[in-house]
């Protein structure tokens, strides 16, 4: 079971990164439940969504006690930060590394707004931050995530090449910022 | 010369003497069967005195709520384009709380033929002031007479619809035999814009209410002729293929 | 194979499967994905859709096309739903069947756009004027969703009466792998009920059933009794040793499920009835049980389905409610009220 928010600035794509692992989940037979904020909502800053991943059965859609947040906002570490479980795992833009942290958890750095300007394809930065998620090891493996990305896209009737080689330079450039505490 | 009633008109109306919605019902019978389009017509029928007409009047129709009768007439033709579908209503019912409706069938020319029975008065519910009352006008709610100050002008619904691009326009009068004869040509011509594809078309028939007016059944014709048709001009006002 | 689809999807896309051919409605927040969804799917089908002036239009285009026989419907959330009143009750009158979805926002006036379950009256006891019921379904899951979305159809069909999906922005707005029904077809022209002009026949008419019956008012309450006896749907978890019995319907009744799971695994016997159909209430599903308590869950503040529970079990046991509104609770809010309200028997006896 993965509680997960995907969170930044509208425009970041960080729905459709939740939509990614959605897929993915989905894939490999597992359930899951997507919902994004909406509306007024997303006027403080982020838009972002609750992604629930489990072998069993999902009850409420809504994210709690969060496994793994994935933020390329500041906003968006300021308020889910603390709705992090001890021993989650935090990925952030690199761009974010100035920021405290909470010692109780993992964190996963990516340079993914750089990567993605530097490819070509300035809203490939959520594969990057896909692609770190992957590297860290908490919820999908790279082939698996990289296979959930192009049925995404393929379903979307679009082309994923871009997107799957700033994946891949994620994966390959995601850096264990901070590790996991010895209880965990 | 014997007098044949249409088929559709099978009883009795249930109107007032001398109202003017038995005539309307009768050439909107003979036009629909003269036509042989009474096998395929399907009405939306206006609350009001209108909502009497499903009770004497042989053809399929549905009764809409009150002032969307165009609305209903929208999905039912939408559905069965090879069908004549038509909107009856009141001058209550299609001006006043289905204005939205009237309007927007016609702004998206929906292949309807709209059939607007102009009494100047909400008779069905006793005779108060309509959108169309006439200024100076006494009715149970402006017993002082229709005050425009108040009130606003009286609803001339061509002039807006003669801006729009629509299949079909007309205004005739039921107020003797001649301008019946007339009213009955505009809706023959409305139906055939319907049928050619063309788009929306709209027929406003000129009304009498002995009952609401306080007039005898004459002198309400004479009332139209005289005085109504002053705020109320009849004629044809757009014939053409609309935006087709 | 599996879709992931939004629950509002879904229910486009569902409708379509079933057959539906007439869509006409009108944009309001969280509930849009229907008119965008089906404006691209309709034409593919062959179907209508428009994009109505107003919700008033919207459901009175759903009467035109209903009478003509196709299966037609509409959707809408809270201020809207409140428009669609005046043609459903026209609808249900004439007894022409059509489905409508309110996917329910919280609060009265323009409220808010977040999740709410605040439209249980007036879905369940009519928002409109006279003496009808609508059949009314909750999902709680976007398969669910589709599941019923079908069955909707066919019971509007049967029962000649309006179906309403009550549905919530976190059902409609949540997407979930969803399995879609097969493709099913409707020929507008079977029905009895379909208009197409009277051709050689005897012509038709749709106006309120009651003008040309004359044991109408046996008539009514005989449909409706019918109704309340053969269509109730509900899910029972746990509940035959349950000490405790949450009833709760739509998001609430997820995370009601969660919140029983957690509590089971704590050793509290606890037990949960799900109600699909709220109208007719399934009172069926309160049969045999003897819990201390029960609790009815809503994300309304006034406990708009609390009453239907104390109804349904005869007030066997006490009935507590748990309300949210503005607040949306989570399952361990859940689970302390359980522990209050069984801590409270327990003193108690």
């Amino acid at each position: 079971m993965s509680d997960v928010v995907c969170s930044g600035f509208g425009g970041q794509g960080m729905l459709t990164a939740g939509l990614i692992l959605a897929r993915t989940a989905m894939i490999l037979g597992k359930n899951v439940t997507w919902i994004p904020s909406y509306g007024s909502e997303m006027r403080g800053g982020t838009a972002n969504c609750n992604l629930k991943i489990s072998d069993f059965k999902i009850g409420s859609p809504f994210v709690t006690d969060i496994d793994i947040l994935i933020a390329m906002n500041a906003q968006s570490v300021d308020k889910f930060m603390p709705m992090l479980r001890r021993g989650g795992l935090l990925v952030i833009d690199a761009a974010l590394c100035g920021a405290s942290f909470r010692g109780d958890i993992r964190i996963e750095s990516v340079d993914a707004t750089g990567i993605a300007e530097r490819s070509g394809n300035p809203r490939g930065a959520n594969a990057c931050m896909l692609g770190a998620l992957a590297a860290s090891g908490a919820l999908f493996g790279r082939d698996e995530t990289r296979g959930g990305m192009t049925a995404f896209f393929d379903s979307k009737g679009k082309d994923s090449a871009k997107n799957v080689s700033c994946f891949e330079k994620g994966f390959e450039l995601a850096r264990n910022l901070q590790g996991a505490p010895a209880w965990t | 010369m014997a007098m044949l009633r249409p088929r559709a008109c099978s009883a009795e109306t249930k109107y007032c003497p001398g109202c003017g919605h038995g005539i309307a019902n009768r050439i909107l019978a003979e036009v629909l069967e003269e036509s042989g389009r009474d096998k395929r017509a399907i009405g939306a029928i206006g609350v009001g005195c209108s909502s009497l007409m499903p009770d004497t009047f042989d053809i399929d129709c549905v009764q809409a709520p009150h002032g969307r009768a165009a609305a209903v007439a929208v999905g039912l033709k939408r559905c069965r384009p090879d069908c004549a579908v038509f909107a009856y209503q009141g001058d209550g019912d299609a001006l006043a709380i289905g204005l939205s409706e009237t309007m927007w069938a016609a702004i998206r020319n929906e292949r309807i033929t709209v059939i607007f029975v102009n009494n100047g008065t909400f008779g069905m519910t006793g005779g108060q002031m309509a959108p169309t009352t006439l200024e100076g006008q006494k009715t149970s709610t402006t017993p002082m007479g229709r005050d425009a100050g108040a009130t606003g002008r009286p609803l001339d619904i061509i002039k807006i619809l003669r801006g729009l691009d629509i299949a079909y326009l007309a205004r005739g009068s039921l107020s003797g035999s001649a301008d019946i004869a007339t009213a009955k040509k505009y809706l023959m011509s409305a139906f055939d814009a319907q049928d050619a594809g063309y788009g929306y078309s709209f027929v406003e028939m000129l009304s009498p209410c002995p009952t609401n007016w306080g007039m005898s059944p004459s002198d309400a014709m004479k009332h139209i002729n005289g005085v109504v048709r002053q705020t109320y001009p009849t004629g044809e006002f757009l014939r053409g293929g609309g935006n087709e | 194979m599996k879709e992931l689809m939004k629950g509002n999807e879904a229910f486009a896309e569902a409708a379509i499967r079933a057959g539906c051919r007439f869509f006409a409605g009108y944009p309001i927040t969280p509930q849009s994905e229907v008119l965008e969804y089906l404006s691209r799917r309709m034409p593919e089908v062959g179907g209508v859709f428009i994009q109505s002036e107003s919700e008033l239009a919207g459901i009175s285009m759903v009467y035109g096309a209903a009478a003509a026989g196709f299966r037609a419907m509409t959707s809408s959330s809270g201020p809207g739903y409140s428009l669609l009143q005046e043609g459903i009750s026209y609808i249900a009158s004439a007894e022409l069947p059509c489905v409508v979805m309110d996917v329910m926002r919280y609060g009265s006036g323009l409220g808010d756009i977040f999740t709410g379950q605040s439209d249980y009256w007036q879905a369940v006891y009519n928002g409109g004027h006279g003496d009808y019921r609508t059949i009314v379904y909750a999902p709680s899951s976007v398969q669910e969703m589709a599941d019923l979305t079908v069955m909707a159809f066919g019971k509007a069909e049967e029962r000649r009466n309006p179906v309403t999906i009550l549905s919530d922005a976190s059902i409609s707005q949540m997407m979930a792998p969803v399995e879609l029904p097969a493709m099913a077809c409707h020929d507008p022209d079977a029905p009895a009920w379909a208009l197409k002009g009277k051709g050689n026949g005897h012509f038709k008419r749709h106006t309120s059933v009651m003008y040309y019956m004359n044991e109408y008012d046996g008539y009514v309450r005989a449909k409706y009794e019918k109704i309340e006896k053969e269509d109730q749907r509900w899910e029972s978890l746990e509940t035959e040793d349950a000490e405790i019995v949450l009833v709760a319907y739509g998001i609430s009744s997820r995370i009601c499920e969660e919140a029983m799971r957690s509590a089971r695994a704590q050793g509290r016997r606890v037990g949960l009835i799900r109600p699909i159909s709220l109208y007719p209430y399934p009172v069926n599903a309160f049969d045999g049980l003897a819990p201390r308590a029960f609790l009815s869950v809503e994300m309304s503040a006034l406990g708009q389905m609390a009453r239907d529970v104390a109804l349904a079990c005869g007030m066997r046991a006490p009935v507590y409610s748990m309300l949210g509104g503005t607040r949306l609770y989570s399952c361990s809010d859940v689970e302390a009220r359980i522990g209050e309200i069984l801590g409270a028997a327990h003193g108690a006896f």
